[in-house]
Order: C-alpha cells, then sequence, then structure tokens
C-alpha cells in the first residue's frame, strides 16, 4: 500500500503530555504518510490511548513539549471541532451515550458542521436520511439505529459499528482508531475492518490503536509500532505484530533498555 | 411587615365565596375541609415539608375568584395546546368547566368508561365519586388540599370500569385572567383490569400572576393501569400547588411522568400508596426552569405491602437563578418484602446561581429489600462535551444538545406524539434552537 511517497499528513516531534501532573507521554516521534495504515500497540497503559485522546484535543491533558503538524497546520494550536474540522477524526474506545438526542439528529449535525464548512451542500433531514443509509448498508447497520438515541443501549459491537459510520460520514484525512477491535465478536470485527478497508484511499491514512493482533489479520498495516513508557519503542513491518502476539511485551521493555 | 397577618389576610381571600354548592353526600367532606383550612397555618420555611420553598411571594399576592362573565377564549386560541390524537379533551377555563372548547363527552366513549364533570356526577349524586372524593388526598394536614376541597365545585370524573380498555383523557386546564386562584380537581377511578391514561396540562394564555391549586386523586384497582402525565407550562408569573395522591390495589399499576416548566414557584406533592402486594409504580419527573423559577417536587411511595416495585427518576435542568427541589421519600413498612425500589435524581446546574435541593429519604423497616437510590448535581460531563466536539461540534452546540437531550430523555418518554413534539420545540428554543435541530 505505501511506497513511503505520500505527502505527509502527521508529523509529531517529541511529544509530552501529562494528566494532572502526572507525565504519560515522554517524547513521541511518529509520522504518518497519506495512503498508510500504522497500528500501535502495547500493553495497558503504555499510553496509547492518551496519545489518541491528545491528538483530538482532549481538554484534560496538558501538552508539555513537542510539536504535531496535521497536513501543515499546526494541530496543537486548534481546540478539538477544529481539529475535527480540518479532517482529524477518532474512534473512541468507548464512545459516549447521549440520552435523548436522536442518532439521525447528532450525525446529520456532525455531517453538516464538518462537510458544511469544507463547501459541502448541508442536508436537511431527508436528504440526510437517504444519504445516511447508504453508508450503514457498508456497515450492515440496521437503520432503525438512526431513531434510537446516540449510542444508548446500543451493544459495544453497535457502537464501535456507529463510530465508523461516522468516520465514513465525515470522511477524515487522518483516522485514529482506538481499541475499536475490542469487545467485537468476529463478525462484527470483519464487519467494522471491511468498513475501514472501503473508506481507505491513496489520498487518506488510519492508525489503529490496539492491544490485540487480530485486527490486523483483517487491516494489514503497512508499519507497527510499539508503545511502551509513554515512548514508541520499536517500528516495524507487520512482523512485528505477530512477534509481538506470540512473545508478548515483555521482551521489548528488556532490548529497548 | 408581618407575615403571619398577611397570609392570614392570604387565606381569607382564598376561602372567601367557598360556600359550596349543594351536592348529594358531600357536604360533611366541604365542610370539614373548610374547617381544616380555617384551622391550618400557611406554611413557611419553618415547616420542615416546605423548608427550601419559600411562599411569601405567593402570599404577598392579592387573589381573587375569577370573573365568570369574561368571553371564553377561542378554538383557535387554544389550537396549539390541543393534542389531534387523544380525542377525548375536557377544558376549563380558569377553573370552570368549557363545554365549547371541549370535546363531545360521549366521544370515543365504551360503557365501560365514564368521562365526565365532577358537577355532573355530584348532581346526580354518583355512588362511586361519593365513595372515592376525598379519600386520597387527606385535608387534616395539608391546607392547601384543604382550600381546594372546601372550595369542590367541578372538575374531572374519570371511571374505567371493570376490564374496561385503552382510552386517554386530555385535561387541560387554561389561565386567562390574572390574579385569581382556581381549585382544579381531577378523580380517576380505574376498577379491576381496567386501563386507562390522563394528560393533566396547565397551559396560561396570558403572561400575569395567578394561582393553582389542584388536587388529583386515582384510584387503581386491583390489576388495572393508570398512565398518567401531568405537563405544567403556567406564565412565568404562576404559582403552582399540587396534590396528586394515588392508590394502588394488587398487582395494579400506576404510571406518573410530570414535566414542569416552573412559573414563578410550583410544588408538587405525589404521593403513592401500595394497597395490595405485586404493584408497579414507574415515576419520571423533569424540571426545565429559568429565570427565578422555584420548582419544587416532593414525592412519597409508600410499599405497605410484599412484592411492590418502585422506579423513580427525576431530572433538574436548572439555568438563570432558578431553584429545584427534589425531595423522595421512599417508605417501606414492615411487611412489605420483596420490595424492589430504586429512585435517581439527576440535575445540571446552567449557571453559578442555578440551584438544587436535593433530599432522598428512604425509610425501610423491612429486611428482605432491595432499594437503590443516587442523587447528582452537576454540570455536564466533560467528557460528552468532547465527544460531540471531536465531531466537529463547537463547545456551545455540543453543550447544548447534551442538556436538550438530559431533559428530551424524560420528554420523548410521553406516549402522545404531538405533546413530545411541542414539548421538545420547547426545549429546543432554550438549548441553541435551529443551531441543533
Amino acid at each position: 500500500m505505501s511506497n513511503g511517497a505520500g505527502r505527509i499528513l502527521l508529523d509529531v516531534r517529541g511529544l509530552c503530555a501529562s494528566v494532572a501532573g502526572v507525565p504519560i507521554l515522554k517524547g513521541i516521534d511518529f509520522t504518518v504518510r497519506a495512503g498508510e495504515v500504522h497500528a500501535i500497540m502495547g500493553p495497558n497503559g503504555s499510553g496509547k490511548s492518551t496519545f489518541s485522546k491528545v491528538l483530538a484535543g482532549h481538554p484534560s491533558y496538558e501538552v508539555t513539549g513537542g510539536s504535531a503538524v496535521f497536513d501543515g497546520v499546526d494541530l496543537l494550536a486548534l481546540s478539538a471541532e477544529e481539529r475535527a474540522r480540518s479532517g482529524f477524526f477518532l474512534s473512541f474506545q468507548y464512545p459516549v451515550e447521549v440520552p435523548g438526542v436522536a442518532n439521525a439528529q447528532f450525525l446529520r449535525l456532525a455531517y453538516n458542521t464538518v462537510l458544511g464548512g469544507r463547501g459541502r451542500d448541508e442536508l436537511d433531514p431527508l436528504e440526510f436520511d437517504d444519504f445516511v443509509r447508504e453508508k450503514m448498508k457498508l456497515l450492515e447497520m440496521d437503520p432503525a439505529f438512526l431513531d434510537r438515541s446516540v449510542n444508548t443501549g446500543f451493544s459495544g459491537g453497535e457502537k464501535k459499528r456507529n463510530e465508523i459510520l461516522q468516520m465514513a460520514l465525515l470522511e477524515p484525512k487522518l483516522a485514529f482508531l482506538d481499541e475499536t477491535d475490542s469487545g467485537l465478536d468476529i463478525d462484527a470485527l470483519r464487519i467494522v475492518a471491511q468498513g475501514v478497508n472501503h473508506l481507505r484511499s491513496a489520498d487518506n491514512a488510519v492508525v489503529l490503536v490496539t492491544h490485540y493482533q487480530r485486527l490486523l489479520n483483517y487491516i494489514v498495516p503497512d508499519f507497527v509500532h510499539v508503545m511502551d513508557g509513554g515512548r514508541l519503542v520499536k517500528t516495524g513491518g507487520r512482523e512485528l505484530a505477530l512477534e509481538l502476539e506470540a512473545r508478548g511485551y515483555d521482551w521489548i521493555g528488556k532490548q529497548a533498555a | 411587615m408581618d407575615v403571619t397577618k398577611i397570609s392570614r389576610e392570604f387565606l381569607d381571600a382564598l376561602l372567601s365565596g367557598a360556600a359550596p354548592v349543594p351536592a348529594e353526600g358531600l357536604a360533611a367532606l366541604r365542610s370539614h375541609a373548610l374547617e381544616r383550612a380555617n384551622a391550618l397555618s400557611v406554611p413557611t420555611t419553618r415547616d420542615e415539608e416546605w423548608r427550601f420553598t419559600d411562599l411569601a411571594p405567593l402570599y404577598r399576592l392579592a387573589l381573587k375568584r375569577p370573573l365568570d362573565d369574561v368571553p371564553m377564549p377561542s378554538g383557535e386560541a387554544i389550537a396549539a395546546w390541543i393534542a389531534e390524537e387523544v380525542p377525548t379533551r375536557l377544558v376549563f377555563v380558569d377553573g370552570r368547566f368549557s363545554p365549547a372548547l371541549s370535546s363531545a363527552l360521549t366521544a370515543g366513549r365504551t360503557p365501560e368508561l365514564t368521562v365526565t364533570t365532577l358537577a355532573a356526577a355530584m348532581a346526580s349524586a354518583d355512588a362511586v365519586v361519593q365513595a372515592h372524593v376525598g379519600k386520597l388526598a387527606g385535608v387534616d394536614d395539608d391546607l392547601f388540599a384543604a382550600v381546594n376541597t372546601a372550595w369542590l365545585r367541578d372538575g374531572v370524573f374519570i371511571r374505567a370500569g371493570r376490564g374496561a380498555a385503552g382510552g386517554t383523557i386530555h385535561c387541560l386546564f387554561l389561565a386567562t385572567q390574572a390574579d385569581v386562584v382556581q381549585h382544579p380537581r381531577v378523580l380517576v377511578v380505574a376498577e379491576e383490569g381496567a386501563q386507562v391514561a390522563l394528560v393533566e396540562d396547565y397551559v396560561s394564555l396570558q403572561e400575569g400572576a395567578y394561582c393553582v391549586n389542584a388536587v388529583v386523586e386515582i384510584a387503581v384497582g386491583a390489576n388495572a393501569r393508570v398512565r398518567h402525565v401531568k405537563v405544567q407550562r403556567d406564565s412565568a408569573k404562576a404559582f403552582h400547588l399540587a396534590t396528586t395522591a394515588v392508590s394502588v390495589q394488587r398487582d395494579g399499576f400506576y404510571g406518573n411522568l410530570a414535566v414542569t416548566f416552573g412559573g414563578r414557584i410550583s410544588r408538587n406533592n405525589i404521593s403513592i400508596r401500595q394497597d395490595g402486594p405485586g404493584t408497579e409504580f414507574e415515576l419520571d419527573g423533569l424540571a426545565f426552569i429559568d429565570g427565578r423559577s422555584v420548582a419544587d417536587t416532593h414525592s412519597f411511595v409508600d410499599h405497605a405491602h410484599p412484592h411492590g416495585r418502585s422506579r423513580q427518576l427525576h431530572k433538574c435542568v436548572v439555568a438563570g437563578g432558578a431553584h429545584a427541589v427534589f425531595n423522595g421519600r421512599i417508605l417501606v413498612r414492615e411487611g412489605a418484602q420483596k420490595t424492589d425500589s430504586t429512585q435517581e435524581n439527576r440535575s445540571i446546574l446552567l449557571s453559578d446561581k442555578a440551584h438544587v435541593d436535593t433530599k432522598p429519604q428512604l425509610e425501610i423497616f423491612a429486611d428482605d429489600v432491595k432499594c437503590a437510590h443516587g442523587a447528582t448535581v452537576g454540570q455536564l460531563e466533560a467528557e460528552e462535551v468532547f465527544y460531540l466536539m471531536t465531531r466537529g461540534l463547537s463547545e456551545g452546540t455540543a453543550r447544548n444538545l447534551l442538556t436538550y437531550g438530559f431533559a428530551a430523555d424524560i420528554v420523548n418518554r410521553i406516549p402522545i406524539a404531538s405533546i413530545v413534539k411541542s414539548l421538545a420545540a420547547r426545549l429546543l428554543e432554550h438549548t441553541g434552537g435551529q443551531e441543533i435541530a
């Protein structure tokens, strides 16, 4: 997929961040080019989710050093909604439930805000209904999910499909998928992965943040990185994920030390 | 200023002209209520039941009886408040029944379902009315229920006979005059196996101050099901005092969904008593208030028999300098084994001056029961706001959408689509309108 020639979408240099005064990210260098798929793996507590949230603009994390340039723009200077509008997408590990707000209302609002901001025509409820139903087919989602409250009472797999549906609607340049595979059965995993693969192009990129190798059977990465102690300690190709699955994470720390 | 003197004058004004029309069998009830109303003093914040809600602004009002000779509003004037999918509608204007605005009282009727005015039922000495009215809403210690009962001359009477199926009745109480007091009264009797739904709806066609002093009594028979929706959308200057008293017999169901948009001060007392085993109660409440409204809900769930279930969710959205009060009392009496009861009160404060007092009150005298309760007061969850912002929504839009959803979660449970639509539109007005629609 990648020949190393795509334009640079994300360039992170020496990124450090802390939460409530506790350093979590301790100097991350990470580059993603258009057309690439990266996987970031690592044990629990290594900082994988924090990295995604810091890039998405979570207010609880304080960036204490380094830089992140997203498609030529200083990502860290943007608010969370500006990052989303400029094409950065985060699929949440734990998507938030919003009782009382119909999924269709939420999705249309997000679509009109993000794509409207890029010059696309805003869609009224009827137009949007047709549009979103097409996208839902990709994820084999029942249209009944449009009328239900956002993520409320959804199973784990339904929530993750709803995340990828948002990715399909918002057409991001760069999507971070945080633990999109955890808690999914094989059927749901296959559907979600098919959806992601369908959305990939030479102009965008995907970063899979995952604890498990399993997802990488379905979305094949160009690069696999291992995070440990708030740093990317090892980078390799797809075979690194298989090695991690066979040997666990312990050997990495020893090798890096 | 002597509060005692003012309140005495206030009370005299409330009671003046409370000369009951004669009705077979109710004279004793009314004269007893009048006696109690004269004996009781008006509540102040020194009374435990009123410590969070100060009625002094009400006592300063010079209230009078509504005039009888003012013209009734036109059908057009009230069109916005009509629920088209509910054919049976009783309309009261400043407490007075309006046959012209109401549906024909035979509309949608079956032999098992009686919907009429209390005046008509009392005039014919209806035995069911005589057996039930004043039995649930006690007057001995409750001044406002006593005043309402002393005034008792009209209201709504619904009787769903054995096995009567379905039927929703919309009771619309309109306020068209300022500085008056109205005393709405509703009696619902659902006999064994019957099913009926009541919508109690308070609306104002003017912006001045007035007082609603309502009493609703609902007797749910064995295995009967009653759903009760109360919508209170009085004027911002209105005072709304309401007593809802319910008893539920063996295996019966009672669901109460109450939405209040405040008024100057609103106080809803809801008490539900278990009169047999195996009953089920659902209580959903929303106070959505702004300005300097005070919205006070006092609920009392009385588990007096085994195998009772109750679920309560009361939400408050408090903006401006408004003040919400929730006092949720649950009593599980000795012998009420296997009671399964939950209560949750969730409040969102939208400004620094907004204020909530919440007081769960569990009293459990049986040992084999499940009771859970919780109360949260705070701002919107930062994680929820962040989630919406990662989808491109501005922080303001995200907050509005979450506030809307928090409130709509209760409103959406109302089983009448046109009322949901009308209330959702009102929620939207206060949460960014088209920006989130």
